[in-house]
């Protein structure tokens, strides 16, 4: 586990490199990130801290949220995650103590660097197996009746049922996706931008968590 | 939207002469093998210039050995070392395409007037 920071997707862009390579990036709108609050072991059994993103309304915060803010000394956000600090070394942030208020900004990364971003893929409605599970499908001519159907979904008398975990047609999308190992090609502190070689989950505007890669090549 | 403009703007090259569709041009590209790098000449007609912004293609044209051959070229790629314009030529098509129905002298555009 390693800190990170929290962001918002931008869009997808083009960036040229230095030699001349051409790579499709994502911009990322990451940080700056207050500290919450910082959970220790003896208080709270892990080492941790709380950190929020994206700023609303005192009004659109509850009683109990807005407490917790206020003690934090910080306007409230709508986002909050919590980065454990006390397993792997992953970051070289686990011997650093952080203060409530403190700012988590994107100078945490550096150009060449690994990343894992985490998001909320976009939701697909409810889409059959073909979408959702990549079956084939059957034939579309030749007097088919069936184009789209899932074909048999078991035996008969024995099992006498449908084994569990099937795929079938359902909800797609809208879950939690994470992308690993998405090199960082730009980090640009005075605008809180990153920019990443590749795709993220979700949509463009919606929430990521951005973590220094897990595994690293 | 406008962050990535302005990301995208930055890349943005505004070195090269301005040209058009119809102009004959020499792109001198950065060609890396191995270890070294050399410029190639590529020289032709420009028969399109497609998309925009940062995503801005040009394609050239040029007959090679009897051959036609065609090269697009992102325009603000760093791989362009230089655009020569050598001249200008008047024509009435957005896209040059019906050239590669014609060879010899029906391939010929006429010079642009100064």
């Amino acid at each position: 586990m390693s800190i990170g920071i929290l962001g918002r997707k931008v869009g997808m862009s083009r960036l040229f490199g230095e030699n001349g390579e051409d790579n499709s990036v994502t911009v990322i709108e990451a940080g700056p990130c207050h500290v919450i609050q910082v959970k220790t072991k003896e208080k709270d059994g892990y080492n941790a801290i709380q950190v929020g993103f994206a700023e609303k309304k005192e009004n659109r915060t509850n009683k109990p949220d807005s407490g917790h803010f206020k003690k934090a000394g910080v306007s409230p956000f709508k986002m909050l995650k919590e980065f454990r600090l006390d397993k792997g070394d992953v970051s070289g942030f686990e011997n650093k103590e952080f203060e409530s208020g403190e700012q988590v900004t994107v100078e945490i990364f550096s150009v060449g660097e690994r990343v894992d971003v985490s998001g909320t893929s976009k939701g697909k409605g409810f889409t059959g197996v073909m979408k959702r599970w990549g079956f084939k499908g059957h034939k579309a001519t030749h007097g088919a009746e069936n184009h789209r159907t899932p074909g048999s979904i078991g035996a008969s008398a024995d099992p006498s049922r449908v084994f569990k975990g099937l795929p079938m047609a359902g909800r797609m999308g809208g879950e939690k996706v994470t992308v690993q190992n998405l090199e960082v090609l730009k980090v640009d502190p005075e605008r809180n931008l990153l920019v990443v070689k590749g795709s993220v989950p979700g949509p463009n505007k919606g929430f990521l968590m951005i973590k220094k890669a897990a595994k690293i090549n | 939207m406008n962050l990535i403009k302005a990301l995208e703007s930055e890349q943005i090259r505004d070195d090269y002469p301005e040209f058009s569709i119809g102009d004959r041009v020499r792109v001198h590209i950065k060609v890396i093998e191995g270890e070294k790098d050399r410029i190639q000449v590529f020289e032709g007609t420009v028969i399109a210039r497609k998309h925009g912004g940062l995503n801005e293609t040009f394609t050239v044209r040029r007959v090679s050995y009897g051959e036609g051959v065609e090269r697009i070229f992102p325009l603000h790629s760093p791989n362009i070392d230089k655009i020569e314009l050598l001249n200008k030529g008047s024509i009435r098509r957005a896209k040059l395409y019906y050239l590669r129905e014609r060879s010899g002298k029906a391939s010929r555009i006429k010079e642009a007037r100064q």
